[in-house]
C-alpha cells in the first residue's frame, strides 16, 4: 500500500501535465489537439534486456506463444492479469511494468499522465497494411498525430437476448432504456462508469437535440441527460455485471433477458436461444493495444513482443483464445477455422465496427473537437456514475 | 556440594533468561514487542494513511493523487443523497443481519446446550462450523445459483407456488446471515452452557415458563456472547460488497461504492470508508454503554 503511494506520488511529480483546448499542438484526423508530456520515442532497436513485465487482460500472454519468444529473443515474460481498466491504470502507475494491453478507456489517461511513450512504427515492421483499418489511427491511442499504442483486438458491446423471451431481435437499445420495457427486473447492464457512453450513445440518436455528437465528448448538461437515462434505467435493471461469469450465469440462469454483452460471453454460454445483435442505435466497443511504459528498463523486448504479437498467426491466437476480432486481418484467410474466428466477430467487417464508438477515456478536452466548452473528465463520470445506482 | 554446583552451573547456561529474571522492564517489554508492532505497524498505521489519502485530491485529468488537504471527498460522501442513501441502506442490512442471527442462534444454543444428547450436540456443532470450511466466494456463489430463476430455490419451492424474490436486498441479508451465522452461533452456545443447570430449575419452580426463562433468565445472562457475536455480524455485514454484487442484483452496499472508487478515485474511497468505522464505533459505544464489554 504504503509503495504502491510512493510509486503514484513519484509518477506524479515525474510528469507535468496540462491539457489545453487551445493549444498549438499538429491536430489529427478528427480535429482535436491534445497536450501531454513530451516523452521522446525509441530510436534504434539494441540488445534485448532479458526479461519483460506485463500487465494483461486474462488470455492474452499464454506459454503457446510467449515461449516461442523467449527461446527466439531471450526476454522472459512476466504476465500479470489485471480484471479492470482501472486496475490496469493503478499497475501501469507504480512503474513495475513495461508494457500493457489496455482498452481505449485506459489507453488516453495512460497517455495524457505521461505513463506511456510514443512508439516508432518503423521498428515494428508487423504493424502493417494487414492491421485493420478502423483499429488505427483512433483518438484514444494515437495523440496529435503520434501513435502510443499497437492494436491488438477489438469487439463490440452488443445487445444479447434470451429469443425464448423475446421471440426476435430486438430492433432497439429501447428494451434496456426505457421505463415500459417488457423485460423490467430481467436487464442487465456493464458495471463501469465507461458505461454511461452507452446511454450517451443511444441519446444521440433518440434525442439530437442535445448535440451529442461523439459519447465520450460530454458537456455538463449532455452527462447530466445521459445520467437520467441511466436513473430510469435503474428503475428496471435486474442486475449489474462486471464479472464475466455472474453475467453468464444470469442469462443462463433466467434472471436475465436483455442487456449488455460480448460475442465471447454468448459463446461461452453454449445456449442455442442466447443470440446477440447491434441494435439501430449502434453501440460502444473495446478496442486494445499494448502501451509501452515511458519508464521501462526493457524497451527492446517491449519492441520486439510488440512486432512479434503483431504477426498474423500469433496476433490470431491471442484473438481465438480471448475471444475477439484479431487486429491482424491476415490471419483470417489463414485457414478456414480462422476465417470462421473473423466472421464471428466481424473481424473484417469495417462496416459493422463503424457503428461501434471504441472506448476512449474522457477528457476535458472535447474529443468531438469543439472548441467553445469544457468536456466532462473521467473523474466526473466516476462520480456521476456512483449516483445512478443509489 | 556436587548437586549445588550442578544447578549453578545449569543455571548459568541460561544467560537470557537469568539476564530478564532481573530486569522486569526489560521482560514486559520484550512479551510486548511483538503484538505492539503488530497493532501498531500493520493496524494503526494503514488506517492512518487511510486517513491521510482521505483529504488527498485526485487530478482530474489523469486520476492521479496527490498529497494535499480537503475536505471535498468528505463532503462529497455526506451530501451526495446516493452515497448517504447507500449508508443507510448498508446500516439497515448489518442491523437485519445481526437480528436474525441472534433470533436463531438463541434458541439453537439452549437446545444443543442443555436438551441435545451429546451425540446431536456434537452433531449441531459440526454443522454450524462447517460452512466454515469452505471458502467465502464459493458460498456466495452457491448461494447465487440457488436463487437464479431457474436454480435450486424456485425448483424446489414450484410444487407450493412460491417463488424467490430474485436477486435483491432479502437475499443479500440471506446470503450474509448464512456466511456469518457461526460467529453468533457459538459464543451465544459456549456461554449457555457455562448457565448452570439449577438456574433453569429454580425459574421454573418460580412458575416461569419457557419464554419467560429465556427472556428473564438466559439472556441476561448470555448479553456478553450476544454482543460479541453480534460485533462480528454487524462489522463483517457493513464492509461486505460481494454477497451485494453477485446476489444484490442492483443493490449498491458502501463496499460497492469503495470498490469502485478503490482505482479510479481513492481519496473518496478512503472518505467513504469512515463511514462504516463511524458506525462501529457508535455500535461499540452503545455497547459499553449496556455494561456488557467489560463482562465479556
Amino acid at each position: 500500500m504504503k509503495g504502491k503511494k510512493l510509486a503514484i506520488l513519484s509518477a506524479l511529480s515525474a510528469s507535468v501535465l496540462i491539457i489545453s483546448g487551445c493549444s498549438s499542438g499538429s491536430e489529427d484526423s478528427s480535429g482535436v489537439s491534445i497536450e501531454v508530456p513530451d516523452i521522446p520515442m525509441h530510436q534504434a532497436m539494441g540488445e534485448f534486456e532479458g526479461e519483460l513485465n506485463i500487465v494483461n487482460w486474462s488470455g492474452f500472454v499464454e506459454p503457446a506463444w510467449t515461449d516461442k519468444f523467449t527461446a527466439d529473443t531471450g526476454c522472459k515474460v512476466n504476465p500479470r492479469v489485471a480484471g479492470t481498466s482501472d486496475e490496469m491504470v493503478t499497475l501501469m502507475r507504480t512503474g513495475q511494468y513495461d508494457i500493457v494491453s489496455a482498452s481505449g478507456d485506459a489507453a488516453l489517461r495512460l497517455i495524457v499522465g505521461g505513463d506511456v511513450q510514443p512508439l516508432n512504427i518503423d521498428l515494428i515492421p508487423n504493424f502493417s497494411d494487414d492491421i485493420a483499418a478502423g483499429m488505427k489511427g483512433n483518438v484514444y491511442d494515437t495523440v496529435n498525430g503520434k501513435p502510443y499504442g499497437v492494436p491488438i483486438g477489438r469487439g463490440a458491446n452488443l445487445l444479447q437476448y434470451n429469443e425464448d423471451v423475446t421471440g426476435g431481435a430486438p430492433e432497439s437499445w429501447d428494451v434496456v432504456w426505457e421505463l415500459d420495457t417488457p423485460y423490467k427486473g430481467k436487464i442487465t447492464a456493464y458495471d463501469a462508469p465507461i458505461y454511461i457512453a452507452d446511454a450517451a450513445v443511444y441519446l444521440m440518436y433518440h434525442k439530437p437535440e442535445l448535440g451529442i455528437k461523439n459519447p465520450y465528448a460530454l458537456d455538463e448538461a449532455q452527462l447530466a441527460a445521459a445520467i437520467d437515462l441511466l436513473k430510469q434505467q435503474n428503475q428496471v435493471i435486474g442486475e449489474y455485471w462486471s464479472d464475466p461469469v455472474a453475467q453468464i450465469t444470469s442469462f443462463v440462469g433466467g434472471n436475465t433477458v436483455v442487456g449488455t454483452s460480448w460475442e465471447v460471453l454468448r459463446k461461452f454460454a453454449g445456449k442455442e436461444n442466447l443470440k446477440t445483435t447491434l441494435p439501430v442505435e449502434g453501440s460502444t466497443g473495446w478496442f486494445d493495444s499494448w502501451l509501452v511504459s515511458s519508464t521501462t528498463k526493457n524497451i527492446n523486448c517491449a519492441y520486439a513482443w510488440m512486432d512479434y504479437t503483431s504477426k498474423p498467426e500469433v496476433n490470431g491466437a491471442i484473438a481465438v483464445n480471448f475471444g475477439m476480432a484479431p487486429a491482424n486481418t491476415a490471419f483470417c484467410a489463414s485457414s478456414p477455422e480462422a476465417q470462421a474466428h473473423c466472421d464471428t466477430f466481424f473481424a473484417e467487417d469495417e462496416e459493422f465496427f463503424k457503428r461501434i464508438w471504441p472506448w476512449t477515456t474522457p477528457i476535458e478536452t472535447c474529443v468531438d473537437g469543439r472548441k467553445d466548452v469544457k468536456c466532462t473528465s473521467f473523474q466526473d463520470w466516476t462520480n456521476a456514475w456512483a449516483t445512478v445506482k443509489g | 556440594m556436587t548437586q549445588m554446583t550442578q544447578v549453578v552451573a545449569k543455571k548459568q547456561s541460561k544467560p537470557i533468561s537469568s539476564y530478564l529474571l532481573r530486569r522486569t522492564k526489560v521482560r514486559l517489554l520484550s512479551i510486548l514487542a511483538p503484538p505492539m508492532t503488530w497493532i501498531v505497524g500493520v493496524y494503526i498505521v494503514s488506517l492512518f494513511l487511510l486517513l491521510i489519502t482521505a483529504f488527498w485530491n485526485v487530478d482530474p485529468f489523469t486520476s492521479l493523487v496527490s498529497p494535499g488537504f480537503n475536505l471535498e471527498n468528505f463532503k462529497m460522501v455526506l451530501t451526495v443523497p446516493a452515497y448517504i442513501a447507500t449508508s443507510i441502506r448498508t446500516l439497515l442490512i448489518a442491523l437485519a443481519v445481526t437480528a436474525i442471527c441472534i433470533f436463531f442462534a438463541v434458541p439453537l444454543g439452549i437446545y444443543m446446550a442443555k436438551i441435545a444428547k451429546p451425540w446431536v450436540r456434537n452433531l449441531l456443532a459440526v454443522a454450524i462450523t462447517l460452512p466454515l470450511w469452505a471458502g467465502y466466494l464459493v458460498k456466495i456463489i452457491a448461494m447465487r445459483l440457488v436463487f437464479t430463476e431457474e436454480g435450486f430455490f424456485n425448483w424446489a419451492m414450484a410444487p407450493f407456488g412460491i417463488r424467490g424474490p430474485g436477486f435483491s436486498i432479502p437475499i443479500v441479508i440471506l446470503t450474509l446471515t448464512y456466511l456469518w451465522f457461526p460467529y453468533m452461533a457459538l459464543p451465544v452456545y459456549t456461554a449457555i452452557r457455562q448457565i448452570p443447570p439449577n438456574l433453569f430449575d429454580a425459574s421454573s419452580d418460580m412458575g416461569a415458563k419457557g419464554f419467560t426463562t429465556i427472556y428473564r433468565v438466559v439472556f441476561p445472562l448470555i448479553t456478553p456472547a450476544v454482543i460479541a457475536g453480534s460485533v462480528f455480524t454487524f462489522s463483517l455485514s457493513l464492509g461486505d460488497y460481494l454477497a451485494a454484487r453477485f446476489t444484490g442484483g442492483a443493490t449498491q452496499m458502501i463496499g460497492s461504492i469503495i470498490a469502485q472508487n478503490i482505482n479510479l478515485n481513492p481519496p473518496v474511497a478512503a472518505a467513504y470508508s469512515m463511514i462504516p468505522i463511524f458506525f462501529i464505533v457508535i455500535y461499540l459505544m452503545v455497547a459499553r454503554r449496556t455494561g456488557s464489554l467489560e463482562r465479556m
